[in-house]
């Protein structure tokens, strides 16, 4: 998040596009209803009727996967309507014209002939945005996780930058991070193409760096991403493969190339807290830790970085992936040798610019801290961009509209579109006493107009095919969802919904098409024939 | 600023601070049982009434805002005796199982009683005769216990926004429940819990960690929850090396005490039976327990013995960032970039 989210609470206009926050946020949730009902404008973008749109004094329900055609068209009617923050493009950005030139075709009509959602609505939410004293965007997996994510993230701050709501308490871009460590992860460099600190493998400065704290020679050659290490495996480029904390072969994407690959892999360790979908693939499964078995820090979605602290021992013979790690870069002859997390964290801050002000000390006694944090003086950052960008000036990308990577036809005539629910964190919740026995089976969303079609009633079964696979699911009748469209979460094992979503990749940054796939509903019996 | 005394000590506060705030500031204990600051004030336990000098009747120091020169006494006869009145009214409608109750050593009933050295009540009457509702997983309702204080209400509306329960009913009869009487499970309730943390009494009460521990044999443990990218802070209890209980960290500037289901409720998969407690290792097609020594001399043999390009490692977005740190140390100095998590997810 360019915000903190104790910004909200000082929001005008808040724009929330394809993200469910009362489910997948729920804490941030709050803030927004509570925003919302002691009066700032909401606008809410999203296929299915989430629980915000009760909140919401604009709700623009659009097709799944064209978002951008509605950033295009709501930046349309700001420059044909003279609502851009003139002095903000002229000063502080660059490539306006480029995308200017772009959105021009995307009028009001034909944004709503490609969305569904209409002119009328895409005008109002425009000038709200626009007109706005303070306007803040939130998006999540519903921008990224498409084949063209990373032209929805653009358009995200075409819009952000036309209007000059960036770089101001409650006026910014704000992508609400999923899992609890994800910004965290990044930051660290669990990424093919960087080092700790979003710092280049390809850098000579940055491996010369890295290559000297560590004492050894570098590989300047980005690696691969998990869907191309998958695809490696296929080709024996990949031989050997280490897992921790993840369990692709129920959360990935087109999951019977992802299991015949674990299959596949001649080497496969897994570690994890429980024996997961993945572990059952693996040569060796290591017990690790929980979070309130060991210490360290998270760094959450508005970039704070916070203390986890040891609360329990871990069972049995478990250890903390740290722990982990650290017998077996012995066991491998490297000289490590922390004591503690503490230790690592100082490691870290020497090599990672925007954690350099930040120590446990400082932790435990300020209760957390934002980066960019350089030094130990520095209180944190609650929003980014101030006086300039990383790079300088803000960058405007033309971004032109593209369709799915698969859309419905005449075999497979629905969409479905994938998400969570509030009562379940990906898979680890379903090991909650008390929270599987509530929720514990899918019930996927389908339309009254697409039920009443095929015949099937409340509570059926029903099995869902696409080009890749098929589950069987018990559906529930709402129009929370829009005609054609199906709505199901990926939680649940006994109906790994990635069974059917496919491997069409963003080119950029190689996320999978989980959001939307074509698929067929049929009646179990006739199914079964 | 405005400059007053309570018990005969000057304090100054901003102009439109409470009474209770400013005895706040000097460290004087007044009693409340429905103040919370982060709500509206209710004024309806009338525990925090104090003697105001020239005012006739005693004022509730919880909304009565500050004024200049004014003189407060918080701990006269006769703030106590209304404070006593007061408790014996609620006392007696209160079932006295505090040998059995959860909130035992953490209720502020409880607290008060002691204080003010109410042990019953003298007061016969009808008593409430509310069936138990525990028939969601996660918390247990005894309208019984209930004192009326709202917070519960207060918080579900103002800050949770499900706006799940509500007062019902007349004089006696009034109760704290959802829309028709229903199960909260049949409510707009998303179970986040936080009623359940600012209820003073034991009307609400988690299920989890039931008859698991007393509050002060209770270890705290402020940290991190490990489910979304909020952050949220949280508080566990802790007893004999398990997590008995779970509240939002009201000091979290993130969530400033506030919960959801999962954070609050889900965290019992730490003592799941189907944690996994040894190394396992692949044996004639077999999954068999091995030792710590037997697996990583096994995993640290094949990866010697290939280069670097040919191994990859997915590290994990709920890890700390210490362990993803040494990860991706641990790939690279072997010469593999191919690292990645599910940022994407
Ligand atoms: S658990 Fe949360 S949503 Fe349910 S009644 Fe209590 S405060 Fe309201
Ligand atoms: S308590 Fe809920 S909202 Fe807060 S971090 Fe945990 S899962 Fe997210």
């Amino acid at each position: 998040m360019t915000n903190s989210i104790g910004e909200i609470d000082n929001a005008d206009v808040m724009f929330v596009i394809g993200a469910n926050p009362t489910a997948a946020h729920p804490v941030i949730g709050y803030r927004l209803k509570m925003a919302a009902k002691n009066g700032a404008t909401l606008i809410v973008a999203d296929p299915r009727q989430i629980e915000l749109v009760d909140y919401a004094d604009v709700f623009l329900r659009l097709r799944p996967g064209t978002n951008e055609a509605l950033l295009n068209g709501m930046i349309h009617v700001i420059l044909a309507e003279g609502l851009a923050d003139e002095k903000f493009i002229r000063e502080r950005t660059e490539g306006f014209p480029e995308m200017a030139a772009v959105v021009k075709k995307y009028t009001p009509a034909y944004a709503a002939e490609i969305t569904g959602v209409p002119a009328a609505d895409i005008r109002r939410a425009a000038r709200l945005f626009a007109g706005a004293e303070n306007a803040s965007i939130f998006y999540t997996l519903g921008i990224t996780n498409h084949t063209t994510g990373t032209d929805g993230v653009l358009s995200v701050a075409n819009l952000a930058l036309v209007t000059g709501h960036v770089g101001k308490p409650s006026s910014g871009v704000n992508p609400l991070r999923g899992q609890n460590n994800v910004q965290g992860a990044c930051d660290m460099g669990a990424l093919p193409n960087v080092f700790t600190g979003y710092q280049g493998v390809g850098e000579r400065g940055a491996r010369f760096k890295f290559g000297r704290a560590w004492g050894t020679r570098l590989n300047p050659r980005p690696g691969l991403t998990i869907t191309e290490v998958f695809d490696a495996i296929y080709t024996k480029e990949i031989k050997f493969l280490y897992i921790m904390g993840e369990n692709p072969a129920l959360t990935e994407a087109n999951l019977h190339h992802v299991r015949g690959a674990l299959e596949k892999v001649d080497f496969l360790v897994v570690q994890d807290i429980f024996f997961t979908e993945t572990a059952a693939y693996a040569d060796v499964v290591l017990p690790a830790a929980a979070f309130a078995e060991k210490e360290g820090t998270f760094t959450n979605t508005e970039r704070r970085v916070q203390m986890v602290r040891k609360a329990i021992n871990p069972p049995g013979e478990a250890k903390p992936d740290w722990v982990i790690l650290s017998a077996l870069a012995r066991e491998l002859r490297l000289k490590w040798n922390y004591a503690t997390p503490a230790e690592i964290f100082q490691e870290i801050a020497r090599l990672n610019p925007a954690y350099a002000g930040i120590s446990y000390q400082r932790l435990e006694k300020e209760g957390g801290l934002q980066w960019p944090c350089p030094d130990a003086k520095h209180p944190g950052t609650p929003y980014l961009h101030q006086d300039k960008f990383v790079r300088g000036k803000g960058l405007f990308t033309p971004v032109e509209y593209q369709p799915p990577a698969e859309e419905p036809d005449s075999d497979y005539s629905l969409l479905l579109t994938t998400g969570r629910i509030l009562f379940h964190y990906n898979t680890m919740t379903r090991y909650s006493g008390a929270i599987e026995p509530f929720k514990p089976e899918e019930v996927a969303q389908v339309n009254p107009a697409d039920a009443g079609h095929l015949g099937v009633v409340e509570g059926e079964t029903v099995k869902l095919s696409s080009r890749r696979g098929h589950i069987a699911v018990r559906i529930t009748i709402t129009d929370a969802v829009p005609p054609g469209v199906i709505y199901v979460t990926f939680h649940y094992r006994e109906s790994a919904v990635n069974l059917l979503t496919g491997s069409a990749l963003d080119p950029v940054t190689k996320t999978p098409e989980f959001k939307i796939c074509a698929v067929k509903m049929e009646k179990l019996a006739t199914a079964g024939a | 600023m405005i400059t007053l005394t309570i018990n005969g000590h000057r304090v100054e506060v901003e102009a439109g601070s409470t009474i209770l705030e400013a005895a706040e500031k000097l460290g004087i204990f007044i009693p409340t049982l429905c103040h919370d600051p982060r709500f509206t004030p209710a004024g309806a336990c009338r525990m925090c009434l104090v003697e105001v000098e020239r005012a006739r009747a005693l004022m509730a120091a919880c909304s009565v805002p500050v004024m200049e020169g004014m003189a407060v006494h918080t701990d006269t006869e006769r703030v106590h005796a209304a404070r006593k009145e007061n408790l014996r009214l609620l006392l007696a409608n209160h079932p006295l199982d505090c040998l059995t109750c959860e909130k035992n050593g953490d209720c502020r009933l409880q607290e008060y009683c002691y204080r003010y050295g109410i042990a019953e009540s003298d007061y016969q009457g009808a008593r409430k005769e509310y069936a138990l509702d525990e028939s969601n997983p996660f918390l247990i309702r005894d309208l019984n216990k209930c004192v009326l204080c709202g917070l519960c209400v207060r918080v579900c509306h103002e800050i949770n926004g499900a706006g799940a329960i509500d007062f019902t009913n007349r004089g006696f009869y009034t109760k704290v429940a959802p829309a028709f009487d229903d199960a909260l499970e049949a409510s707009s309730c998303v179970f986040c819990g936080m009623c359940v943390d600012v209820c003073p009494v034991g009307a609400l009460t988690p299920k989890q960690g039931l008859r698991r521990g007393r509050p002060w044999e209770l270890q705290k443990v402020r940290t991190t929850c490990p489910f979304c990218g909020t952050g949220c802070g949280l508080e566990l209890s802790v007893k004999d090396d398990r997590v008995v209980g779970v509240k939002g960290d009201p000091a979290s500037p993130v969530s400033r005490g506030q919960t959801c289901v999962k954070g609050r409720f889900g965290l019992d998969f730490l003592h799941s039976p189907d944690r996994l407690q040894k190394p396992l290792m692949r044996k004639n097609g077999e999954m068999v327990e091995a030792s710590w020594e037997e697996a990583l001399s096994l995993i640290a043999s094949k990866m010697r013995g290939l280069r670097g390009r040919e191994m990859a490692g997915f590290s994990s977005a709920r890890a700390t960032n210490e362990e993803n740190y040494l990860f991706q140390k641990l790939f690279r100095m072997l010469g593999s970039n191919n690292i990645d998590h599910c940022a994407r997810l």
